[in-house]
């Protein structure tokens, strides 16, 4: 590592140097030599349940020596709801209100998810209108999204302001999302074959009035959190989980991509409206918590310019194809995946032929996160735990499910 | 007047400044930030709101004062006194105005110093008491931190004390008056030598203070409330009130040392005296609004990267300013 705190470790100041991934930090262990002569001892301690910034219901045990991380494990099941089990006695159009639950800071990916593997298993043709409502939808919740992520990272690095800020706009966004879908966070909008319901009426004015302001919006906030230089200081070279150590954990969405591999859904298996619109995926090179925040403000931006793509070529036409009233797909077993806003969300189901799935599997992005999180915590201090939660942007919901 | 009789009253004088100072700030502090937030905060307790920190004093004072059974008793409940206490006794030196202050001290700006120093030891205290990890983290953080900032802190008024020739505040004061080119007031904020000064001064101010973005031994993303963590009731209130009478006195000491103390400039002197207090807090609470609007903009330092702040370059450059202001003073006056 070079993390030039690591050049201490001759001297003892670190105890037993570094933590050897794969080794449960269990019970005190004492620094071999100690300080000054003087017997040490690690600290562990227990981030949360119950903490301010553990995202959701996340425990971290983390063994400290003073304020340096030795070693971190992360405790995880607290928000266990039971989705894949309880999908199996669901018919098919009901899993959409689980999906929700699970990552429930962005639905609809989840939705979108279960229905596209759903029609895969039923080989329905979704009309072109339902393709552009969820890419629609889709990047309306993945601005959402990133919004709170956003404002929580701010909040995990110690600033208050643009908190608040991020929720002024994401109140705006799920107004919108309140007005298409009914709903503001379980929106149960996308179903196997389509959508819920076309747009509303005079929806496209306030989609219109978000998107004209929300460029300067972003501007702005971009150089309250990232230009300040406290923060710069606190996330530069910080957290490095570069393009080996990502790929090797199975990281995706903005965490693999700020370490410069260039790994899209929406790109490299194209769903939804997504072949049809013109972006970019915004790219990092070393994979610190700068690149991470860098990219995923660059997304933030080119959902902007989707959204404002969608609304503007958005087709006529039957925003559901012809669906039966129960859902009976054909004997067989499918995978179908999108870009949520936390990487490649799937969506792995077995139909044996009845009116519910035998089995579904739901592969969220963020316990992949969080392990590699306990690889890369050791030799950073207490606070960088908390800023690297927030930087890699796990979701409790989707790792407990 | 007895002399024990002008003493208890200045006594409570200063405690009623203190309280009603910490009543104000709190109030101050949730209309600032709300307004920073694009929000309205409190809003419902009598005109807008301004009841609100008045009902929450009567909370805390009724709520159950909750002792965990794992604490140090004797340490945990002084811990609270011995960091109230200095935080009062700072009040003894600062000079409303040219009359009105509780001691005319020579020493002055030494002695409030030496007394707000006496701080991290009572949060030391309260986190080492409270057998919290998060408590205990919060008291190394502070005593580490505020050790760290006397230095430059210290180091960082020297110039003035140089230029003004006198460690008497109200003498620092003094010595502002008058005007540079017939018109621009004599404070040393204004003047342009003094800037470096006046920016180690506001950095290691706030480090002591515990306020953003130096505040580590509270830290709430991190370490959850840090010493405080275990304190419930009026103990956490009083841990509070000191922190909002700490950010006053630093403020009342930027403000003397560097803003002219009581003093406006282009009026007669006689309105000065006359209003001094009125002036010399007013002065002060515009320092804490600074230190509020930063406390709602800021990320929060590192722990390593602020002691690396304070040992590797506040300190080195108040010692080169000391020495360049005594060049200057010694070839100029």
């Amino acid at each position: 590592m070079t993390d030039p705190r690591m050049d201490v470790t001759g001297v003892g100041l670190l105890g037993e140097g570094l933590h050897s991934p794969g080794e449960p930090p269990a019970g005190i262990r004492r620094a071999p030599e100690g300080v000054d002569g003087l017997t040490t001892e690690h600290l562990i301690i227990n981030m949360g349940p119950q903490h301010p910034s553990t995202h959701g219901v996340l425990r971290m045990l983390v063994e400290v020596d003073g304020e340096e991380v030795i070693a971190a494990e992360a405790s995880i099941g607290y928000l266990h709801r039971g989705i894949e089990k309880l999908a199996e006695h669901r018919r098919y159009d009901a899993v959409g209100t689980l999906m929700d639950r699970g990552d429930y800071v962005s639905g609809i990916h989840g939705e979108l998810a279960f229905a596209m593997a759903a029609e895969k298993l039923m080989e329905v043709e979704v009309p072109r209108k339902a393709h552009w409502l969820r890419s629609l939808t889709s990047e309306l919740n993945r601005l959402g999204s990133h919004l709170v992520w956003y404002g929580t990272f701010g909040l995990d690095t110690g600033a208050m302001g643009q908190f608040l800020y991020a929720m002024r706009e994401r109140e705006a966004l799920l107004d919108i999302l309140e007005a298409i879908t009914g709903q503001r966070m379980m929106f149960n909008y996308v179903r196997p074959g389509g959508v819920l319901a076309d747009l509303p009426v005079g929806v496209d004015t306030k989609i219109k009035a978000f998107t004209d302001t929300f460029d300067t919006y972003l501007e702005e906030y971009d150089q309250l959190l990232g230009g300040n230089e406290i923060f710069q200081h606190r996330v530069k070279g910080i957290g490095v989980i570069g393009r080996e150590k990502a790929l090797a954990f199975g990281l995706t969405g903005a965490n693999l991509r700020a370490a410069g591999v260039d790994f899209d859904v929406r790109k490299q298996i194209p769903y939804a409206a997504y072949p049809e619109l013109d972006f970019e995926v915004p790219l990092g090179s070393t994979g610190d918590a700068w690149d991470r925040y860098t990219v995923r403000m660059g997304e933030m931006r080119e959902s902007a310019r989707m959204i404002r793509q969608l609304m503007e070529g958005m087709p006529e036409g039957e925003h559901t194809a012809k669906m039966p009233k129960v859902i009976r797909p054909s004997e067989g077993e499918v995978y179908a995946s999108v870009e949520s806003s936390r990487g490649e969300t799937g969506v792995h189901l077995v139909s044996d032929g009845t009116d519910k799935p035998y089995r579904m599997h739901y592969h969220g992005p963020s316990l992949y996160a969080l392990q590699a999180l306990e690889d890369v915590l050791p030799g950073h201090l207490l606070a960088d735990v908390v800023m690297m939660i927030g930087s890699t942007d796990v979701m409790l919901g989707e790792i407990d499910r | 007047m007895s002399p024990v009789l002008s003493a208890v009253l200045k006594f409570f004088a200063a405690l009623g400044i203190m309280l009603v100072n910490g009543v104000v700030m709190i109030y101050m502090l949730r209309k600032v930030l709300g307004h920073l937030h694009i929000r309205l905060g409190p809003m419902h307790v009598g005109w807008k709101g301004t009841m609100q920190t008045l009902m929450d004093v009567l909370k805390l004072l009724t709520k159950e004062d909750v002792t965990p059974r794992a604490v140090d008793r004797w340490l945990f409940r002084i811990a609270p006194a011995v960091v109230f206490v200095p935080s009062l006794m700072a009040y003894a030196a600062l000079p409303f105005s040219n009359t009105w202050r509780i001691v005319d001290l020579d020493t002055g700006l030494l002695y409030t110093f030496a007394v707000l120093s006496l701080v991290p030891i009572g949060i030391l205290m309260a986190g080492w008491a409270s057998a919290n990890k998060w408590s205990l983290l919060g008291g190394m953080r502070a005593a580490a931190q505020q050790i760290a900032y006397e230095v430059p802190l210290l180091l960082s008024v020297l110039p003035v004390v140089l230029v003004a020739g006198t460690m008497n505040l109200g003498g620092i004061v003094e010595a502002q008056q008058g005007y540079w080119l017939g018109f621009i007031p004599g404070w040393f904020a204004l003047n342009p030598l003094m800037w470096p000064t006046l920016l180690v001064f506001m950095i290691a101010g706030l480090v002591e203070i515990n306020q953003t973005p130096f505040d580590m031994s509270e830290g709430e993303s991190e370490i959850v409330a840090g010493f405080a963590t275990e304190y419930s009731a009026m103990k956490f209130g009083l841990l509070f009130l000191s922190e909002f009478s700490n950010q006053f006195i630093m403020s009342a000491l930027g403000v003397t040392l560097f803003f002219g103390g009581w003093t406006l400039p282009w009026i007669p002197a006689e309105m000065n005296h006359a209003f001094g207090p009125v002036i010399f807090i007013a002065k002060a609470y515009i320092g804490i609004a600074v230190m509020m609007w930063i406390r709602g903009t800021f990320p929060r330092v590192r722990i390593d990267q602020l002691m690396e702040l304070g040992w590797k370059r506040l300190i080195p450059v108040s010692l080169v300013l000391i020495m360049l202001t005594g060049l200057f003073v010694k070839v100029v006056g």
